[in-house]
Formats: C-alpha cells, sequence, structure tokens
C-alpha cells in the first residue's frame, strides 16, 4: 500500500453520473454493485504496469529519463525522453533532453542497453528503441533497472506494487490503467453477485503525459490491445439480451471500439493495434457505460468522456466533484457514467 | 487442466523436483518459465529443455524477497503470456543440521516463512486476480508431511508448511466460484540435495526419483478439475484416493 495514496487507506468514492437525467449520486465504489443490473458486463484491462521509467546514460556522458511508451510488433519500443530529473519535478519543468540521432547507444546499467533506431517526425523526443538483448535476459534487465512512471503529486515515488490492480496479468501497460485501480476484489465479487458478468481484455495504456507539447498533442499514441474470444462473446451475448457494457477505465473503451473498428463495426475477438481517439463526436458502439477515475488527464481524458454524456451534465459532474472535494488523480477517487 | 501452449511457472526450478517438473511440463507443451534464486544450475536446466524443443525462460530471483515478487509475476507474463499454472516448489529448510525449536533463532523462523509461507502468497496475490478475471488457471502447492506431522527439529519447516497448506483452502473457499483452482501435493520423499541436507543419513535406494515425482505432478495438473480446490493429495496415492471418493 502507498503512503502517497490517502485514498487507498479509505473507502474510495464514487460520483454516479445518469448521463439521460443529468443526476448526480454521491456514493462510494463499493456500492456499484448497486448499478448494475444482472446480464451486464463488465470489463476490465488487465495490463499489467511496466516500470516504463529508465536513468539512461549516453556514450558521451548525457543523462536522460527513457519512458517506454509503446511496444511495436517488430520487437522496437516507442520511447519519449525526458531531461534529466526524478519523479518530484513535474514533466513540463524538466530540463530538455539531449537530442539523439538515430544511431545513439543509450546505457541504462548493467546488462540493458539500447540503439536508437528512428526519430519521430512529431519530435525529435518521440524515438524508436531497439533493447540490445531479448527474452529472460531483456525482461530480467527492465524489471531489475526500470521503476513506475512517477507523478509529482504524490508524497512518495511509486513501487511496482502500487501501480498493479489486483487482476493484473501481462505488463501491456506503460502507466496504470488506472481505473481498474480502484476496484477491490471485494466490489468485483459483489458485481458478480448482482448478476454481472466479469470479462477482460488487455490493452497497452500508454504515456499520459510527456511534457513535450507535441507529443502530448498527439496523445494517445497506437496501442496494442487484446479482446479474447470469451469476451467479445460475451458482450456480444449481453447486448443481444438487452444487458449493458460498462468499461472499467478509457483505456477499455479504447480496446472494445477500436477493436469493434478494426472489425468493421463488429466486435471480433483479436489483437491489434489501434489509434482511435474518442470524443463528442464518437458514437460508441460497443461500450454502454463508463467507470473512470477523476484523475486530471487533461482534455484527451475529457475529451473521451464527452462520448458518454453530454457537455453539461459532464461539466455539472466535474464541478460537483471539486466542489465536494473528490481526489482527482490516478490513485484518487472514481466516477460512473451509467 | 490443458497443458500445451499454457504459460507457467515453477519456483525453486534448478534443481531436484522442481527442474524434474519444468521438463515434464515443457516436455506436455507447456511454456515453462523457471525461477531459482542461482543461475548457473538454472541455465543448465533451460538448455536442456530446449534442448528437446521445449519452450523454457529462466529468471533469477528469490520468493523470499518482497521487491522480486512483481518482477517475477510481469517477467513470466511477458515471456509466455498469462499464467495459467503457478507451481510454489521453492522452499527452505532453514539452517541445517536441523534444530530443535529451542535452539531455532526468531531470524531463521522469519526467513522460512518469508520463503515457504509469504512469498507463496505474495506471488498468488499477484497471479490469481488475473486468473480470476478469465476464468481459469491453478496454483499448486509443495508441501510435505512435516505439515502434518510433528517431527522433533522439524518446527520451522513443518509450521510454514501447515500455514501453506492451509492458505491454499483458504484460497480454494474464496475464489471457489471462479475457475481458479487451488492444490497441495504431497511429494513423498525424493532423492534430491534437500533430502540429503536435511536427513543425510538416510538411505538413497528407498527414496523416489524426482522425474517419476514429476510425472506424476503432470498427470494430477492434468486432472486437476476432477479434485476438489483446496485438496490436499499425496502424489503416490491420489488416484486411488480419487476413486475411493467417486
Amino acid at each position: 500500500m502507498n503512503p502517497a495514496s490517502a485514498s487507498t487507506a479509505r473507502d474510495r468514492r464514487l460520483l454516479h453520473l445518469d448521463p439521460r437525467s443529468g443526476e448526480l449520486r454521491d456514493r462510494y465504489v463499493r456500492d456499484l454493485e448497486h448499478l448494475v443490473r444482472p446480464g451486464d458486463v463488465v470489463v476490465v484491462n488487465d495490463a499489467a504496469t511496466l516500470p516504463a521509467s529508465f536513468a539512461g546514460r549516453t556514450a558521451d556522458g548525457k543523462a536522460l529519463e527513457v519512458r517506454l511508451a509503446g511496444a511495436n510488433e517488430d520487437g522496437t519500443w516507442s520511447a519519449a525522453l525526458l531531461g534529466p530529473g526524478d519523479w518530484r519535478q513535474r514533466t513540463e519543468d524538466r530540463p530538455a533532453p539531449p537530442a539523439l540521432p538515430a544511431g545513439t547507444h543509450i546505457a541504462f546499467g548493467p546488462g540493458l542497453s539500447a540503439r536508437v533506431t528512428a526519430v519521430s517526425s512529431l519530435s525529435p523526443r518521440l524515438v524508436t528503441l531497439a533493447f540490445a538483448s531479448a527474452g529472460s535476459t531483456l525482461w530480467s534487465a527492465l524489471y531489475r533497472l526500470g521503476r513506475p512512471v512517477q507523478y509529482s503529486y504524490l508524497r512518495a515515488p511509486l513501487a511496482l506494487w502500487d501501480v498493479q490492480t489486483f487482476f493484473a496479468s501481462r505488463p501491456w501497460a506503460f502507466e496504470p490503467a488506472s481505473a481498474g485501480l480502484a476496484l477491490s476484489a471485494r466490489a468485483m465479487d459483489g458485481l458478480r453477485g448482482a448478476g454481472a458478468i466479469v470479462a477482460s481484455v488487455t490493452h497497452a495504456a500508454g504515456l499520459s503525459s510527456t511534457g513535450d507539447p507535441a507529443i502530448d498533442a498527439a496523445l494517445p499514441l497506437p496501442e496494442r490491445y487484446d479482446v479474447p474470444a470469451a469476451t467479445a462473446l460475451a458482450v456480444l451475448a449481453a447486448r443481444a439480451r438487452g444487458g449493458r457494457v460498462l468499461a472499467v477505465g478509457t483505456t477499455v473503451v479504447r480496446a472494445l471500439e477500436g477493436a469493434a473498428a478494426d472489425g468493421g463495426g463488429r466486435l471480433e475477438a483479436g489483437t491489434g493495434w489501434t489509434a482511435i481517439r474518442i470524443d463528442a463526436g464518437f458514437h460508441p458502439r460497443i461500450v454502454d457505460a463508463l467507470f473512470t477515475g477523476l484523475h486530471q488527464r487533461g482534455e484527451t481524458h475529457f475529451e473521451l468522456l464527452r462520448a458518454f454524456a453530454p457537455d453539461e451534465a459532464l461539466k455539472a459532474a466535474l464541478d460537483h466533484a471539486g466542489h465536494e472535494g473528490y481526489l482527482s488523480h490516478e490513485f484518487g477517487d472514481a466516477m460512473v457514467v451509467i | 487442466m490443458e497443458i500445451r501452449r499454457r504459460g507457467v511457472l515453477v519456483t525453486g526450478a534448478s534443481r531436484g523436483l522442481g527442474a524434474a517438473l519444468s521438463r515434464a511440463l515443457a516436455r506436455e507443451g507447456a511454456r515453462v518459465v523457471l525461477m531459482a534464486r542461482g543461475s548457473g544450475d538454472l541455465e543448465k536446466v533451460v538448455a536442456d529443455i530446449r534442448r528437446e524443443g521445449g519452450e523454457a525462460h529462466g529468471l533469477v530471483a528469490d520468493i523470499g524477497a518482497k521487491d522480486d515478487i512483481y518482477r517475477i509475476a510481469g517477467a513470466a507474463a511477458a515471456l509466455v503470456g498469462a499464467l495459467d499454472l503457478v507451481v510454489h516448489n521453492a522452499s527452505t529448510l532453514g539452517p541445517t543440521p536441523l534444530k530443535p525449536l529451542l535452539d531455532t533463532e526468531c531470524e531463521d523462523l522469519v526467513r522460512v516463512l518469508d520463503v515457504n509461507l509469504v512469498g507463496p502468497f505474495r506471488l498468488t496475490k499477484a497471479v490469481a486476480g488475473g486468473m480470476a478475471v478469465r476464468g481459469r488457471g491453478l496454483v499448486v502447492n509443495v508441501t510435505s508431511d512435516a505439515s502434518i506431522s510433528a517431527y522433533p527439529t522439524w518446527g520451522a519447516y513443518g509450521v510454514s508448511k501447515a500455514a501453506l497448506d492451509h492458505l491454499a483452502r483458504i484460497w480454494a473457499a474464496e475464489l471457489a466460484e471462479s475457475g481458479v483452482r487451488f492444490l497441495t501435493v504431497d511429494p513423498g520423499e525424493m532423492d534430491t540435495v534437500m533430502h540429503a541436507d536435511a536427513m543425510p543419513e538416510a538411505d538413497r535406494t528407498t527414496l523416489a526419483d524426482p522425474a517419476a515425482v514429476a510425472d506424476r505432478i503432470v498427470d494430477i495438473v492434468r486432472h486437476a478439475e476432477q479434485i476438489p480446490s483446496g485438496a490436499r493429495i499425496e502424489a503416490a496415492s491420489w488416484r486411488r484416493a480419487l476413486e475411493q471418493a467417486s
């Protein structure tokens, strides 16, 4: 348990917004079971969170932070470069990282080094990396030398276990898919007890911010998703009998809607990469309701919420949350639009 | 359960039963992650399995070290996919020759509990939630008759295994509806380094070959759905017990 997150020690609050009436109710996350109906499907993102942040050094001694941002099909990684500094500094206050042309070698510590194979046209701070090792050698080194991406608003650095949901499996996420952090095993038992079906996707939640306006404006970068056959079946069966699909977190929305977009409008099981942007103009085809953190993800997060509720209702909800002292960050309180 | 193509993690996999079980599971087509504290023997077993055409990956870690748990769970799932089977085989006797409780240092008891009980709890906690969401998974604890019989000088080890046995029963009760199963397997006395450390005077010809016991445990894994979750079974006689029960 992370001492930095006050809300882990207490019941997390849950702001319930009914998108049709605009009605708001102050609840707790444990009340979620009273908001689902038998036959609804609750979909979580089971991606574990990688230790995606690495202190690196170039051959000529320049220090920088490398944040892994995406795993590519060919074994290379997308990464954002930040200037040296620690978690206490906001990313936007960091010095600029050194420019690293393709071919630059970065050393991260014993047993881990990488080469810059490409520099993005978006920003010189977004690069493609090829690590020198593979398999268990690489993964041991990543876990030995990496740290979870940190948040300057916390009082202490986060350990690896602080950023895992209790149902975390494959380490695909670069920052925690934080809505799931608010769910306990007891809460999930409650959902099942209320007749809901719990299903999972794996979605590679990307970085929330890099401190580089050019990159941040392009977020989310293409993210890998996997929709298992059992989940696709559960979702389709629920929709066929009038049940609702409740996404736990915006990454679940991106996985399900991205997969449906890739399937020509029909949700099909499988894995792929999606760069889908969900905003006010987006009409969700699969997801009916959203459970999400109140974290300050800037425009992207608010834009995504607009696909699920009218602007006025959303603004009223966020004003209410602010007024009532809801904690709005990755480890804070939650909101459900259902 | 189906073993082929499934992601498996075996702790204490560099020698003895853990190495034999990793080999046997890989032979059945499992994608096996082998974990052990030292890399030398571990890499040999990994190389052996690969030479036979199996999939194996070695991770060096200490199940008794809190910092290692999520690293292991994460790296293992990155290498072989979401884990469907975890075998808690690693364990420590504590200092040998074994000592009476009055001579046992408190710190030694704590270390034995860290490795044999708290470590498996932590690792199970790191993987069983994902198993429950997927609706399937099996956790196997390797135990000993010292968890039931109060053998003098086996105090720290015996109490750690007794607690581990009961922990599996509670896991099984809590996750009864989830599709995740828990089994505790007593492999019986085997001809291993650990046995020699504990009982150097034993007649080795009376001890079972770990490879033969590993085959029995693979058989148990294959039939896991037929055994009540949380059950404590003996590798040598579980089939007979199952037939009598049914």
